[in-house]
Formats: structure tokens, sequence, C-alpha cells
């Protein structure tokens, strides 16, 4: 059984196709890589599981996107629940303008929980998960403008947990870190894998080499190869991919 | 080919950036140069006639001697009213503008007719109001036309600022919001609203200064030509700072004697909207300080 599927995903803005017939099935708790050069459509892909491309106008998908084997395209389904459920990370760590608490409650309080104690202790939890809570504990009530850039980032993963989803986007969460922030942020991914399905976008190919267990390699808007990541990096079945893969083009 | 010496070429670069230069900072110079000599001009003219009892007093002698405060009290009144009407009506625009519509053809549309309004000559407005307030809906010539239609004036203005600030805020952080499952209200009023607030003031310190100053506004629809006594409710007619230094200056009973207290008046006019400047930035601060301690 897979966590996420899709099938035939053709994906446009305005006039123009950005994913063209797209078929890649996710088993849950495991990392998938999306890698390929600029453009080639893999953060558009990302984005079509909380159907983030929604805010943008004039785009329009056709296929089908199941999540734990229901089309979160049909109609009458709720996207706020949906966003719920699967939860993302983006380049730039972008905590709100709040206090480090306040950013990991946000999630809780618009999804209607105000119970305090219970708010205290998915806060407490979510920041321990992301190994932040011996940083921050005396200054939650501290604007999280405060913390390091890899501690935001961190934070902004944990804001993301605090709902409890089940799926984690990650938007090339490192680009903006610096190395030893990286490193706690990918080994923080390979923790995460045991209690969440995460798919992350990468412009690094070590990193996708280091963190996922499968790749899936896009060009110019298709999928050219999906599979176990090991196969990938150094038995491609595919000439393009091997380029990508050790720099020839890209 | 032979290429240029390479000394003489550098020589002629930093001359050419040298010039360029002088004349940007002579330009800027002289823009400090004129806003200085303005303020010293009324400063030099004006001083003179400022007194407690000139800020205190009512009119006396056909304008030419005591105060000017029914005139003050006129325009806080007018500017607070088109304030009350123009920020909330403006702010609430440029967030249904920039959060809620769609990029097309309506948008585009109210986009133009924004523009439009800011581009009505003030007199325009001043008539406007007369036939819709002061007649049609029977106001009169009263505070409540008046600050009715200076809110009219200063709707673009404060709609285009809130817009440009709304704009500024990263799209991340919508997405960020979203992305845990918010609406799209909570987002705008939780997220993007207190990040935008400290500058969407701007907009309302923009207006206060633009407001205050107006006189063909409210020539048709509350200024009184004289009225030594205070306004008791919006219904009642005021004396206004900008009608009242055009009165003095044009048609007066007595043009050369009442000059000291035209130019006062306009001394006045200038520290009022210096105060509301300094007060509207000192709030902006306040809550931008607030802002990052929520």
């Amino acid at each position: 059984m897979y966590k996420i599927e899709s099938k035939n995903v053709d994906f446009f803005y305005g006039p123009s196709q950005a994913l063209k017939n797209i078929n890649i099935a996710i088993k849950p708790n495991t990392v998938t890589a999306l890698i390929g050069p600029s453009g080639c459509g893999k953060s558009t892909y990302l984005r079509l599981f909380n159907r983030m491309n929604d805010l943008i106008d004039n785009t329009r998908i056709s296929g089908q996107v199941l999540i734990d084997n229901e089309d979160i395209y049909a109609k009458g389904i709720n996207v706020d629940s949906l966003r719920k459920k699967v939860g993302m990370v983006f380049q730039k760590p972008n905590p709100f303008p709040k206090t480090i608490f306040e950013n990991v409650a946000y999630g809780l309080r618009v999804n209607g929980i105000s119970d305090k104690k219970f708010i205290e202790e998915r806060v407490e939890t979510s920041i321990k998960q992301v190994a932040l809570w011996e940083e921050v504990k005396d200054k939650l009530k501290k604007p999280a403008f405060e913390l390091s850039g890899g501690q935001q980032q961190r934070l902004c993963i944990a804001r993301a947990l605090a709902i409890q989803p089940s799926i984690i986007l990650m938007d090339e969460p490192t680009s903006a870190l610096d190395p030893i922030s990286t490193a706690k942020i990918e080994a923080l991914i390979y923790e995460l894998k045991s209690k969440y399905t995460i798919v992350i976008v990468t412009h690094n190919m070590q990193q996708a080499g280091r963190v996922s267990d499968t790749t899936a390699f896009f060009y110019m808007g298709e999928l050219i190869e999906h599979g176990n990541t090991k196969t990938i990096f150094t038995n491609p079945k595919i000439e393009r991919t091997q380029n990508y893969i050790t720099g020839r083009f890209g | 080919m032979k290429l240029p010496d390479e000394h003489k070429l550098a020589k002629r670069k930093m001359r050419g950036q040298a010039i360029a230069f002088w004349i940007f900072r002579i330009l800027s110079y002289a823009i400090i140069a004129i806003l200085f000599s303005i303020l010293s001009f009324i400063i030099y003219k004006g001083a003179s006639s400022i007194s407690w009892g000139f800020i205190t007093k009512m009119p006396e002698e056909g304008m030419t001697k005591g105060g000017i405060y029914p005139a003050i009290i006129g325009t806080l009144c007018l500017v607070a009213g088109s304030m009350i009407f123009a920020f909330p009506v403006g702010v609430l625009a440029a967030i249904y503008m920039n959060e809620y519509v769609k990029d097309g053809i309506i948008k585009k549309i109210i986009k133009q007719m924004t523009n439009n309004l800011a581009g009505i000559p003030s007199i325009v407005f001043g008539l406007f109001g007369m036939s819709l307030f002061v007649n049609k809906l029977g106001f009169g010539d009263s505070i409540l036309a008046g600050s009715l239609t200076l809110g009219l004036l200063a709707l673009p203005v404060v709609i285009r600022t809130t817009e440009e600030v709304l704009k500024a805020v990263d799209n991340t952080f919508r997405h960020a919001s979203l992305g845990l499952g918010a609406s799209k209200w909570e987002t705008t009023s939780k997220v993007v609203l207190p990040i935008a607030f400290p500058n969407i003031i701007t907009g309302l310190i923009l207006s206060i200064g633009r407001v205050s100053g107006e006189t063909a506004p409210i020539l048709f629809t509350v200024a009184a030509y004289f009225l030594p006594k205070l306004p008791t409710s919006v219904f009642d007619q005021a004396m206004a700072l900008p009608y009242h230094l055009y009165v003095l200056s044009t048609s007066g009973t007595n043009i050369e004697e009442s000059r000291p207290v035209a130019y006062g008046t306009a001394l006045v006019l200038i520290i009022i909207v210096l105060i509301a400047n300094l007060l509207a930035n000192g709030l902006r601060k306040y809550f931008g300080r607030k802002v990052k301690m929520n």
C-alpha cells in the first residue's frame, strides 16, 4: 500500500505545461528525493501534494494524486484538512513574527485547539523532536527572529510537526543554511522517517544520496527515472540521469 | 586596434563619475534647501504672531487680531473625521484587492478606478461632496460632509500605500500559514496584517498630511468664513486652517493688517502636520516592536 500516488499527472501554468504524465508511487515512512535542473518541475510537483499550487492563478491539473488512497483533487475535498495532514517546510526559514512558542502553537490554534495544557505539551514535544528544546527552552517567549538561521529552520519543522501530519514536504530546506546546520537538518530527516513520509526537493546530489531511500529525476517536466536511491546513483537505467548526477549537465 | 592608454582611460572614467555624482549631490541638496527656505520664510514671517493667545483665542476685529482657535479645532476635527472614514475603508479595500481578488479583469478595473480617483482634482471632490453630502443626503455645510469629502480624497492614498505594503510581505509567510491548515482570513489577520501593520501606518501619515492642507474639498462642504465659536456636533459648520489662510490672504476685511495672522496660521498648519507625522512615526515604531514580541 502506498502513501502517495500520482497517476498520469499533467500540470499547466496558463498555456505552458509544467508536468507531463507523472506517475510515481511513494511508500510510507520513506524519504523521496526529487532532483533535476532548475525549472524541471520538481518544486511544482512537490506543491501538488498539499495543493499549494491552487494559490497560483490560472493553473490546471489533470490526472490523479492519491494520498492514503484518496484523490486529493476530487470534488468535496477539504483543502484545510488536507494541509493539516501534509506539512511543509520552505527554502528560506520563515518563522512568523511571533514568539518561539507561538510559532509552534500557531497550527494548533488555527485548527481550533485551545486547551492550554495540550498546546504546551505539543509545543514541547515538537521542539524536542527537532532537537531544539535544550537551545530554546528558556526563551520560548522571545521572538523567533532572534534565533540563528539553522535554529529557525528547525523551528519551522517543529511548527509543521505540531499538528501531527503524516507527510512532510521539504522544498530545498537547507539551501539557505551553513554546512553544520545542514548536517543537523539531514540527521533530523533521517530521524523523522520512522514516523513520517518525507518528500524533499534538493539541488544537492550528495544530500539526495545521504537522506533519501528513493530518488526521482525530473527533466523538462518529465519524470525521467524513479527508483532506489542507491541504484539511481550507481547504476541508473537512463543515460541522462547519469549525466545529471555526475555533473555533466544541469 | 590600438587600445586606449590605461592611465588616461581610468582618468576619464573617474572624471565622468565625479561629474555625475556632483550633479546628483547638488540636486539632493537643492531639495533640502527648498524645504528649508520655505520653512524659514514661514517661521520668519509667522513666528512673531504666534503666542498662547493666538492658538487659544477666537478671531477678533475682522480677523486682524485675536487667535485662530476655532480653525485649529476645525482642522483637527476634519482630519480625524476623514481618517475614521478613509482608513478602515481603504485598508479593507486594499486587503481585498491584494489577498482575495484573482489576477484578471476585475482586479484591473478596481486598480484603474483607484488610480483615476487619485487623479481627480480636489475641487471636483469639493463639488461632488457638496452635491452628494451637503444637498442630496442633507448633511448641510457640516463637519460630517467635509470629513466624508476629504475622506474620499484620502482613500486612494490609503489604498495604494496599503496595497504596496501587503505586496511587500513575503509570500512564504502566507504559504506557511495556509500550509498549516489556516484559512485565508486567519492567514491575513494573524500573519500578514501584523507584519504589514507598522508600514500601513505610513499610509495614514501620508494621508493626514494630504488631508490637513486641502482647501478645495472643504470650500463648499464645511468651511465657514468667520465663525467665532466651536462646533458642538458633526452637523455644525467649522473654520479650518487652510481655508482661513485663503480667506485672510484674499478676502479679509483688511488684507494688509491680517498678513501676520495669515503667516501665523500657515506656521500652525505646518506644525500640526509635523506633529501628526511624528505621532504616526512613534506609533509605527511602537507597533513594530510589539509585532516582534507578540
